[in-house]
Order: C-alpha cells, then sequence, then structure tokens
C-alpha cells in the first residue's frame, strides 16, 4: 500500500521512469508528497526510499539541503518577499516590514489560522519588476504595501488575487505544496527509451545512419559493443 | 525607436535591435507550438538533421557562442571535451537561474520554450548525447509548466522522443525541477543534485563534466540563455551570428537591468556595439537615471562580480574589456545604484546573500562568508569597531587571497585586488562573496568609517584591549 495517494502513485511511477538511476527521482518525489500533505512527512520520506532505492536518513539528508522543501507544517498560503539588492534598492524591505506587520508574525512564521507563512527569500529573478513576491512561487510584480493588501484580502475571502488586475503570472493560486499544475508526459510509443548508464554499450545507433561522412571523433558504429559498456 | 514593454513578457523591452533569443517574446502565445512553427520554430533542427552531427559540432564552434551563464566559455569548445568512446553521454540544461540581478532564463522558459528544446535537440544530435536533463529552478512555477507542455507538444508531434522527425535520431529531454539553492547553478553541484544528493560541487579536477559528469558520465552542462542561441545559429549559419556583435564576442546578449533607473527591463543588445552608458541612458533603452539622481556605482554582472562607478561607464557590453577592467558580464545582470543608496547596507544585503547560499562544503566559504555578514551587520547596527573595514578585508583573504591593503601589506591598494578571484575553496562561491566588500570599501571607505565613528570622532565601539577585533 503506498503512502501517495493512487493518482500520485502512478505519477511517482511515471517520474522514476524517467531517469536512467532511480536516485535522481528523490527531489521530484519530495515535491510530489509536499503536493500530496502540503509538508514532506516522515512517512513521505519513507516511501520514497523504498521507491528510490534510498535510506529515510538519506531522503532527509538530501531534502533538507533544499529552501523549498518543509518538514514541518507551514501555512496555505507561503508568501516569499524578495529582499535581493534590485528589490532592496526599490523597496523590498519595507515590503517586507508591511508583510510581516500586517500579517503578525516575521519572516519564518506562521499565522495562527495557518493560512499564511512568510519567508525573507534571496533573489527570485523578477529584478527588473522589483519589488516583488511571490505567493506559493505565483509571481506579484512591482508590488507595494496596496497589492499586497489586495492579495490577502482576495485569498480571505477566496477570490483568485489575479481577477483583481495584479501583475505578473500569478494565474489561479494553488494551494501550498503545488508547484508546476502541468506535468511532462510521454507515451510509451514516443519514448526513445531510458537506460542505466551501465547497461549502454556503445554511441547511439542512430549516430552512424545520421553520418554519411563520419568524422574520426565521432564513434565507428553504433552497435560496436564493446566501448563504454562497465 | 524607444521601444515598449511588451505587456505579456513582464519586464521585457521591445527594443527594435537585432532579436536571436526574443525574437518570439512580443507575441502573446509565444509558448505554443503552433506560434513556433509559424515563426521559424524546429527550422534549426531540421537543418541540423540534414548534416552529419560533427558537422553541426563544427557550425557551433564557428560560431564563438560563449557561454551565458556567468563564466561565459565557448559552448563549441566545452562540447569538445567529450572523451572519445567513452559512452552514454548526457546533456544537462542549467535553468537554476538564482544569481542576484539575474533575469532572462525565467523569461526565455516561459516565453519561449520551444526554442529552448529545439537547442537542447541540436546539442544531442551534435554530439550523440543520450539523454538531456532540463533542470529548472524550483522556484519558478509557470517555467515548470510552461516547459512541461511544451514537451508533451513536442512529444507529440514528433519533435522530441523516439525518430525524430521520422529519422533514425532519438532522444528523450526530462523535465526536472529544482527545489531552491543557488549553489546549484554551479555545473558539478547541479549534476550532484541531479544524482539525488546535496547540491555541493565536486573537488576538480576534472575540471569540466564533460570528463566525469553525470552518473560518472561525460556531461555538457549548458546554460538556458546558451542552448536559445543555438537553433537560430544552426538555421541562419555561423556568418551570419559573426556578423552581430564583436569579433570576441559574437552574437546578442540579454541584459536585465534593474535599480535605480527611469525604465529598468530585459534588453536584448549587441555584444560590444553597446556601452553602459547607452544602456543607462538611451532614449531606446532605460531612458537615464531616476529624475533628480545621478548614478552612485552599478554592478556590472550580477552577484558574483566587483561593482563599477561612473568612469567604467563608456565600456562596452563585452567580456574581455569588461574583464580587463577588473570586472565581469557574468549573467547578464546589471544593477544601477543612486547617490541615495547606502554603500555599507547593499554591501551587506549581497554578502549575506552569500552567507545564506554557502553549501558548507569548504571551511573558508561556510565560516568566512557569515564572518562577513556578521561583521557587516554589526557596522550597520552602531556596533562597529575601527578595526573592522580590515577584518572585513583579513576575512577576505583568507576565502580568496589577496595582496589586500591590511597589516601585512599596508602599501597596497585594493586596486591589486586579483580579479578574477583566487580560490581557497572548490568552487566561486565564497570567493564571490569578497566582491561587494573590495568594491565598496575602495570607494565608500568614509561610509564605513562614517557608521563606526559618531561624528565627533570617538568610536561607537572600542576594540577589547589588547586583542583583535571580532574575536
Amino acid at each position: 500500500m503506498s503512502w501517495f495517494d493512487a493518482a500520485r502513485e502512478r505519477t511517482a511511477r511515471d517520474i522514476l521512469a524517467r531517469y536512467p538511476k532511480p536516485r535522481s527521482a528523490v527531489i521530484p518525489l519530495l515535491h510530489l508528497a509536499q503536493e500530496q500533505e502540503g509538508w514532506v512527512t516522515p512517512a513521505a520520506m519513507a516511501e520514497i526510499a523504498e521507491l528510490t532505492g534510498t535510506t529515510p536518513a538519506e531522503v532527509l539528508g538530501t531534502g533538507s539541503f533544499y529552501e523549498m522543501f518543509k518538514f514541518h507544517p507551514v501555512g496555505t498560503h507561503l508568501v516569499n518577499v524578495c529582499t535581493n539588492v534590485s528589490c532592496q534598492l526599490l523597496g523590498g524591505e519595507e515590503l517586507l516590514h508591511h508583510v510581516e506587520s500586517t500579517l503578525g508574525v516575521k519572516a519564518g512564521g506562521t499565522t495562527d489560522d495557518g493560512v499564511f507563512t512568510v519567508e525573507d527569500v534571496e533573489c527570485v529573478a523578477a529584478c527588473t519588476e522589483a519589488p516583488c513576491f511571490t505567493v506559493n512561487y505565483r509571481y506579484f510584480h512591482r508590488a507595494d504595501a496596496g497589492t499586497f493588501d489586495e492579495v490577502v484580502a482576495d485569498i480571505r475571502a477566496g477570490r483568485s488575487p489575479i481577477e483583481r488586475g495584479a501583475a505578473g503570472d500569478a494565474g489561479d493560486l494553488p494551494v501550498h505544496g503545488t508547484l508546476g499544475r502541468v506535468r511532462q508526459q510521454v507515451p510509451d510509443d514516443r519514448r526513445a527509451g531510458v537506460v542505466p548508464p551501465e547497461q549502454v554499450e556503445g554511441a547511439p545507433s542512430w549516430m552512424a545512419t545520421m553520418s554519411p561522412a563520419a568524422s574520426p571523433s565521432v564513434s565507428p558504429d553504433g552497435a560496436d559493443a564493446g566501448e563504454g559498456a562497465s | 525607436m524607444t521601444g515598449a514593454y511588451v505587456p505579456h513578457a513582464a519586464g521585457y523591452v521591445d527594443n527594435g535591435g537585432p532579436k536571436v533569443v526574443s525574437s518570439r517574446f512580443v507575441h502573446e502565445d509565444s509558448y505554443t507550438l503552433e506560434r513556433s512553427l509559424a515563426t521559424g520554430g524546429y527550422e534549426g533542427l531540421r537543418a541540423a538533421l540534414a548534416r552529419p552531427p560533427a558537422d553541426v559540432h563544427a557550425e557551433v564552434r564557428d560560431a564563438t557562442l560563449l557561454g551565458r551563464g556567468g563564466a561565459g566559455f565557448p559552448a563549441g569548445v566545452k562540447w569538445g571535451f567529450c572523451p572519445e568512446g567513452v559512452w552514454p553521454r548526457y546533456l544537462v540544461v542549467n535553468g537554476d537561474e538564482s544569481e542576484p540581478g539575474t533575469y532572462k532564463d525565467r523569461l526565455l522558459m516561459e516565453r519561449d520554450p520551444h526554442q529552448l528544446i529545439e537547442g537542447c535537440l541540436i546539442t544531442c544530435y551534435a554530439l550523440g548525447l543520450s539523454q538531456c536533463f532540463l533542470y529548472v529552478r524550483g522556484e519558478m512555477a509557470l517555467g515548470q509548466e510552461r516547459i512541461a507542455a511544451a514537451l508533451n507538444e513536442a512529444y507529440a508531434a514528433g519533435y522530441v522522443g523516439r525518430n525524430v522527425l521520422g529519422t533514425d535520431f532519438s532522444v528523450d529531454v526530462t523535465l526536472h525541477w529544482g527545489a531552491g539553492a543557488y549553489i546549484v547553478g554551479e555545473e558539478t553541484a547541479l549534476i550532484e543534485s541531479l544524482e539525488g544528493n546535496r547540491g555541493m560541487p565536486r573537488l576538480k579536477p576534472p575540471y569540466f563534466p564533460a570528463a566525469i559528469g553525470l552518473y560518472g558520465q561525460p556531461t555538457i552542462v549548458n546554460n538556458v540563455e546558451t542552448l536559445a542561441n543555438v537553433p537560430w545559429i544552426l538555421a541562419n549559419g555561423a556568418e551570419a551570428y559573426k556578423r552581430m556583435g564583436s569579433e570576441t564576442s559574437p552574437g546578442t546578449r540579454l541584459f536585465a537591468v534593474s535599480g535605480h533607473v527611469k525604465r529598468p527591463g530585459v534588453y536584448e543588445v549587441e555584444q560590444g556595439v553597446t556601452t553602459f552608458r547607452d544602456l543607462f541612458y538611451g532614449d531606446g533603452f532605460c531612458q537615464g537615471i531616476r529624475d533628480g539622481h545621478e548614478l552612485k556605482m552599478f554592478i556590472p554582472g550580477g552577484g558574483s562580480a566587483p561593482w563599477f562607478f561612473a568612469e567604467h561607464l563608456d565600456l562596452p557590453l563585452e567580456a574581455k574589456e569588461v574583464g580587463a577592467a577588473g570586472s565581469m558580464l557574468g549573467s547578464g545582470a546589471i544593477v544601477v545604484m543612486d547617490e541615495t543608496t547606502d554603500a555599507v547596507k547593499a554591501c551587506h544585503r549581497m554578502v549575506r546573500f552569500f552567507a545564506r547560499e554557502s553549501c558548507g562544503k569548504c571551511s573558508p566559504c561556510r565560516e568566512g562568508t557569515s564572518w562577513e555578514e556578521k561583521i557587516l551587520a554589526r557596522i550597520l547596527d552602531g556596533h562597529g569597531r575601527p578595526s573592522d573595514i580590515d577584518l572585513l578585508l583579513d576575512v577576505g583573504d583568507n576565502i580568496s587571497p589577496g595582496p589586500y591593503p591590511v597589516a601585512s601589506h599596508p602599501d597596497e591598494g585594493l586596486d591589486a585586488v586579483p580579479f578574477p578571484p583566487r580560490q581557497t575553496t572548490i568552487c566561486p562561491l565564497g570567493p564571490s562573496s569578497v566582491a561587494p566588500i573590495t568594491s565598496t570599501i575602495r570607494r565608500f571607505r568614509h561610509e564605513f568609517e562614517a557608521k563606526i565613528t559618531r561624528g565627533d570622532g570617538i568610536p561607537v565601539s572600542a576594540a577589547p584591549s589588547g586583542g583583535e577585533a571580532g574575536s
């Protein structure tokens, strides 16, 4: 019985099938777990370890390096305010102070109702659109205190902020944990094929057939079973 | 022509110049396969597949396509570092854009994912690569969605996967999400992350993962913008590409200009032709410093670059010349600061970034960056000590050996600080933290001193007697 729900278990299998080695799926599966629960639970890490042939400690070891993974419950709406230099120059720190005083929590904290978590974050690649904040990784560009107040009012009223004309590409806001809502899906008959590196023998077979005047730097024969095999 | 913002591509200004990578941004549906195909999409791939792989590699090498991620290494040369006869080989696309001030790869991924996918396919074809991993920064949800949708379309239409465009060429392109770590932009850390580990850089040598990379196999790591140039080169030829830009830096680059300018934005600019002055003051570009203010300093190439001042304005946007002047164009991130900017505060914010993002593998960086941050924080908080300026330089010296104008080299000015920085660390993150410190102390030492001493010259806080400050 998988820890993942039925649909996500299929997604997990899909993700695993994309990598030559299962351990590469640790980070994508941590995202998937966070999508299901809003944070990464110990049970999720045990499941991911099982799926990727690692241990729960290794999964925690990898996951705890990355800022986006939360190992305790956070708000349904993660507000990340950029205060790095481009935003700082145009009021990012003042915006953060406004966010903190409006919600009544310091950066790193979660509101009592479990709706908002605030973070003081590094550059989010919207520097020309400073100051900038994101909610669940959806951008609000050229923001000020008023922008933030409107977004909060919308979220509390169950409306989607973008409908009120917020700048940026926020779209409909999912709850925390949901990242990209479109996933890569490769039909079996379109897959080129993922092979563990130790089972690869020689250059890809198309190298020879696509290369009538093969140059010396190209391995002579794709069917050659010697080179590169372990 | 003064150009204008393109509303659906936040921050992008269509300035009427030659376009290699941003040509589709003006179309609202630029991220769809339909729009891509209607505007020459996948023509570069078709041209490539009609030629032997080695020819395609030669075309890119001839174009002198310099890497756009920061180091500026020629992509065609890097591609040649794969050891012969070792298979499989992989392509890893570095879409972990997080250098402070940098905003271009996110636009390229959100606005024209097919162009990037096409660049990946051509690269895989040229080098016989078995699989491509497209590593997108974790925080870029829209970028992930746009690339996933584009890959799904491209797979269904036969552009990616088994038998690309009906030929024998087959390759899978796999979208991978990061999870928030600046250091993962370092190519060996990127590979560690892709293998499911903490994103810590690997010990060098080998200097290039082309020798030993993903799963110990030859691996090419290229930046998003670098690969976005490849389709144009194959569709139009290296000669046409070299007609743009300068001899040493052909083609165009995306520059994100942020901070105190009237029209901050992302501009596609011919390399070596435009100067910083043109970019900051030109009518078609940023249109000057905000009203009533003047330039104090600017960062020419992302958080890791030493800062520039008014006397550098006439340098062209070209890697060699900027390098010779003691800084770098890096990732095309330009941050402009006017005279209202507190140099110590800006310096502290940049150093805080490196202290937070240090992966902790090398002691000089792990310990040094947080020391620098703490010293700068106490200066800002009014607890600075007279010896703190020297102490900052001394800590910097341990991460990136000088000479610095401290006790051991009292006669050396800050101009003697070497660039590119020397390293006591595996990767350049720690040494990069020294750049904002030396840049600001060199020019604005009085601002540090003013915060350390009160107006009457009495130090805010005396050093403990007989000992080093900060111990």
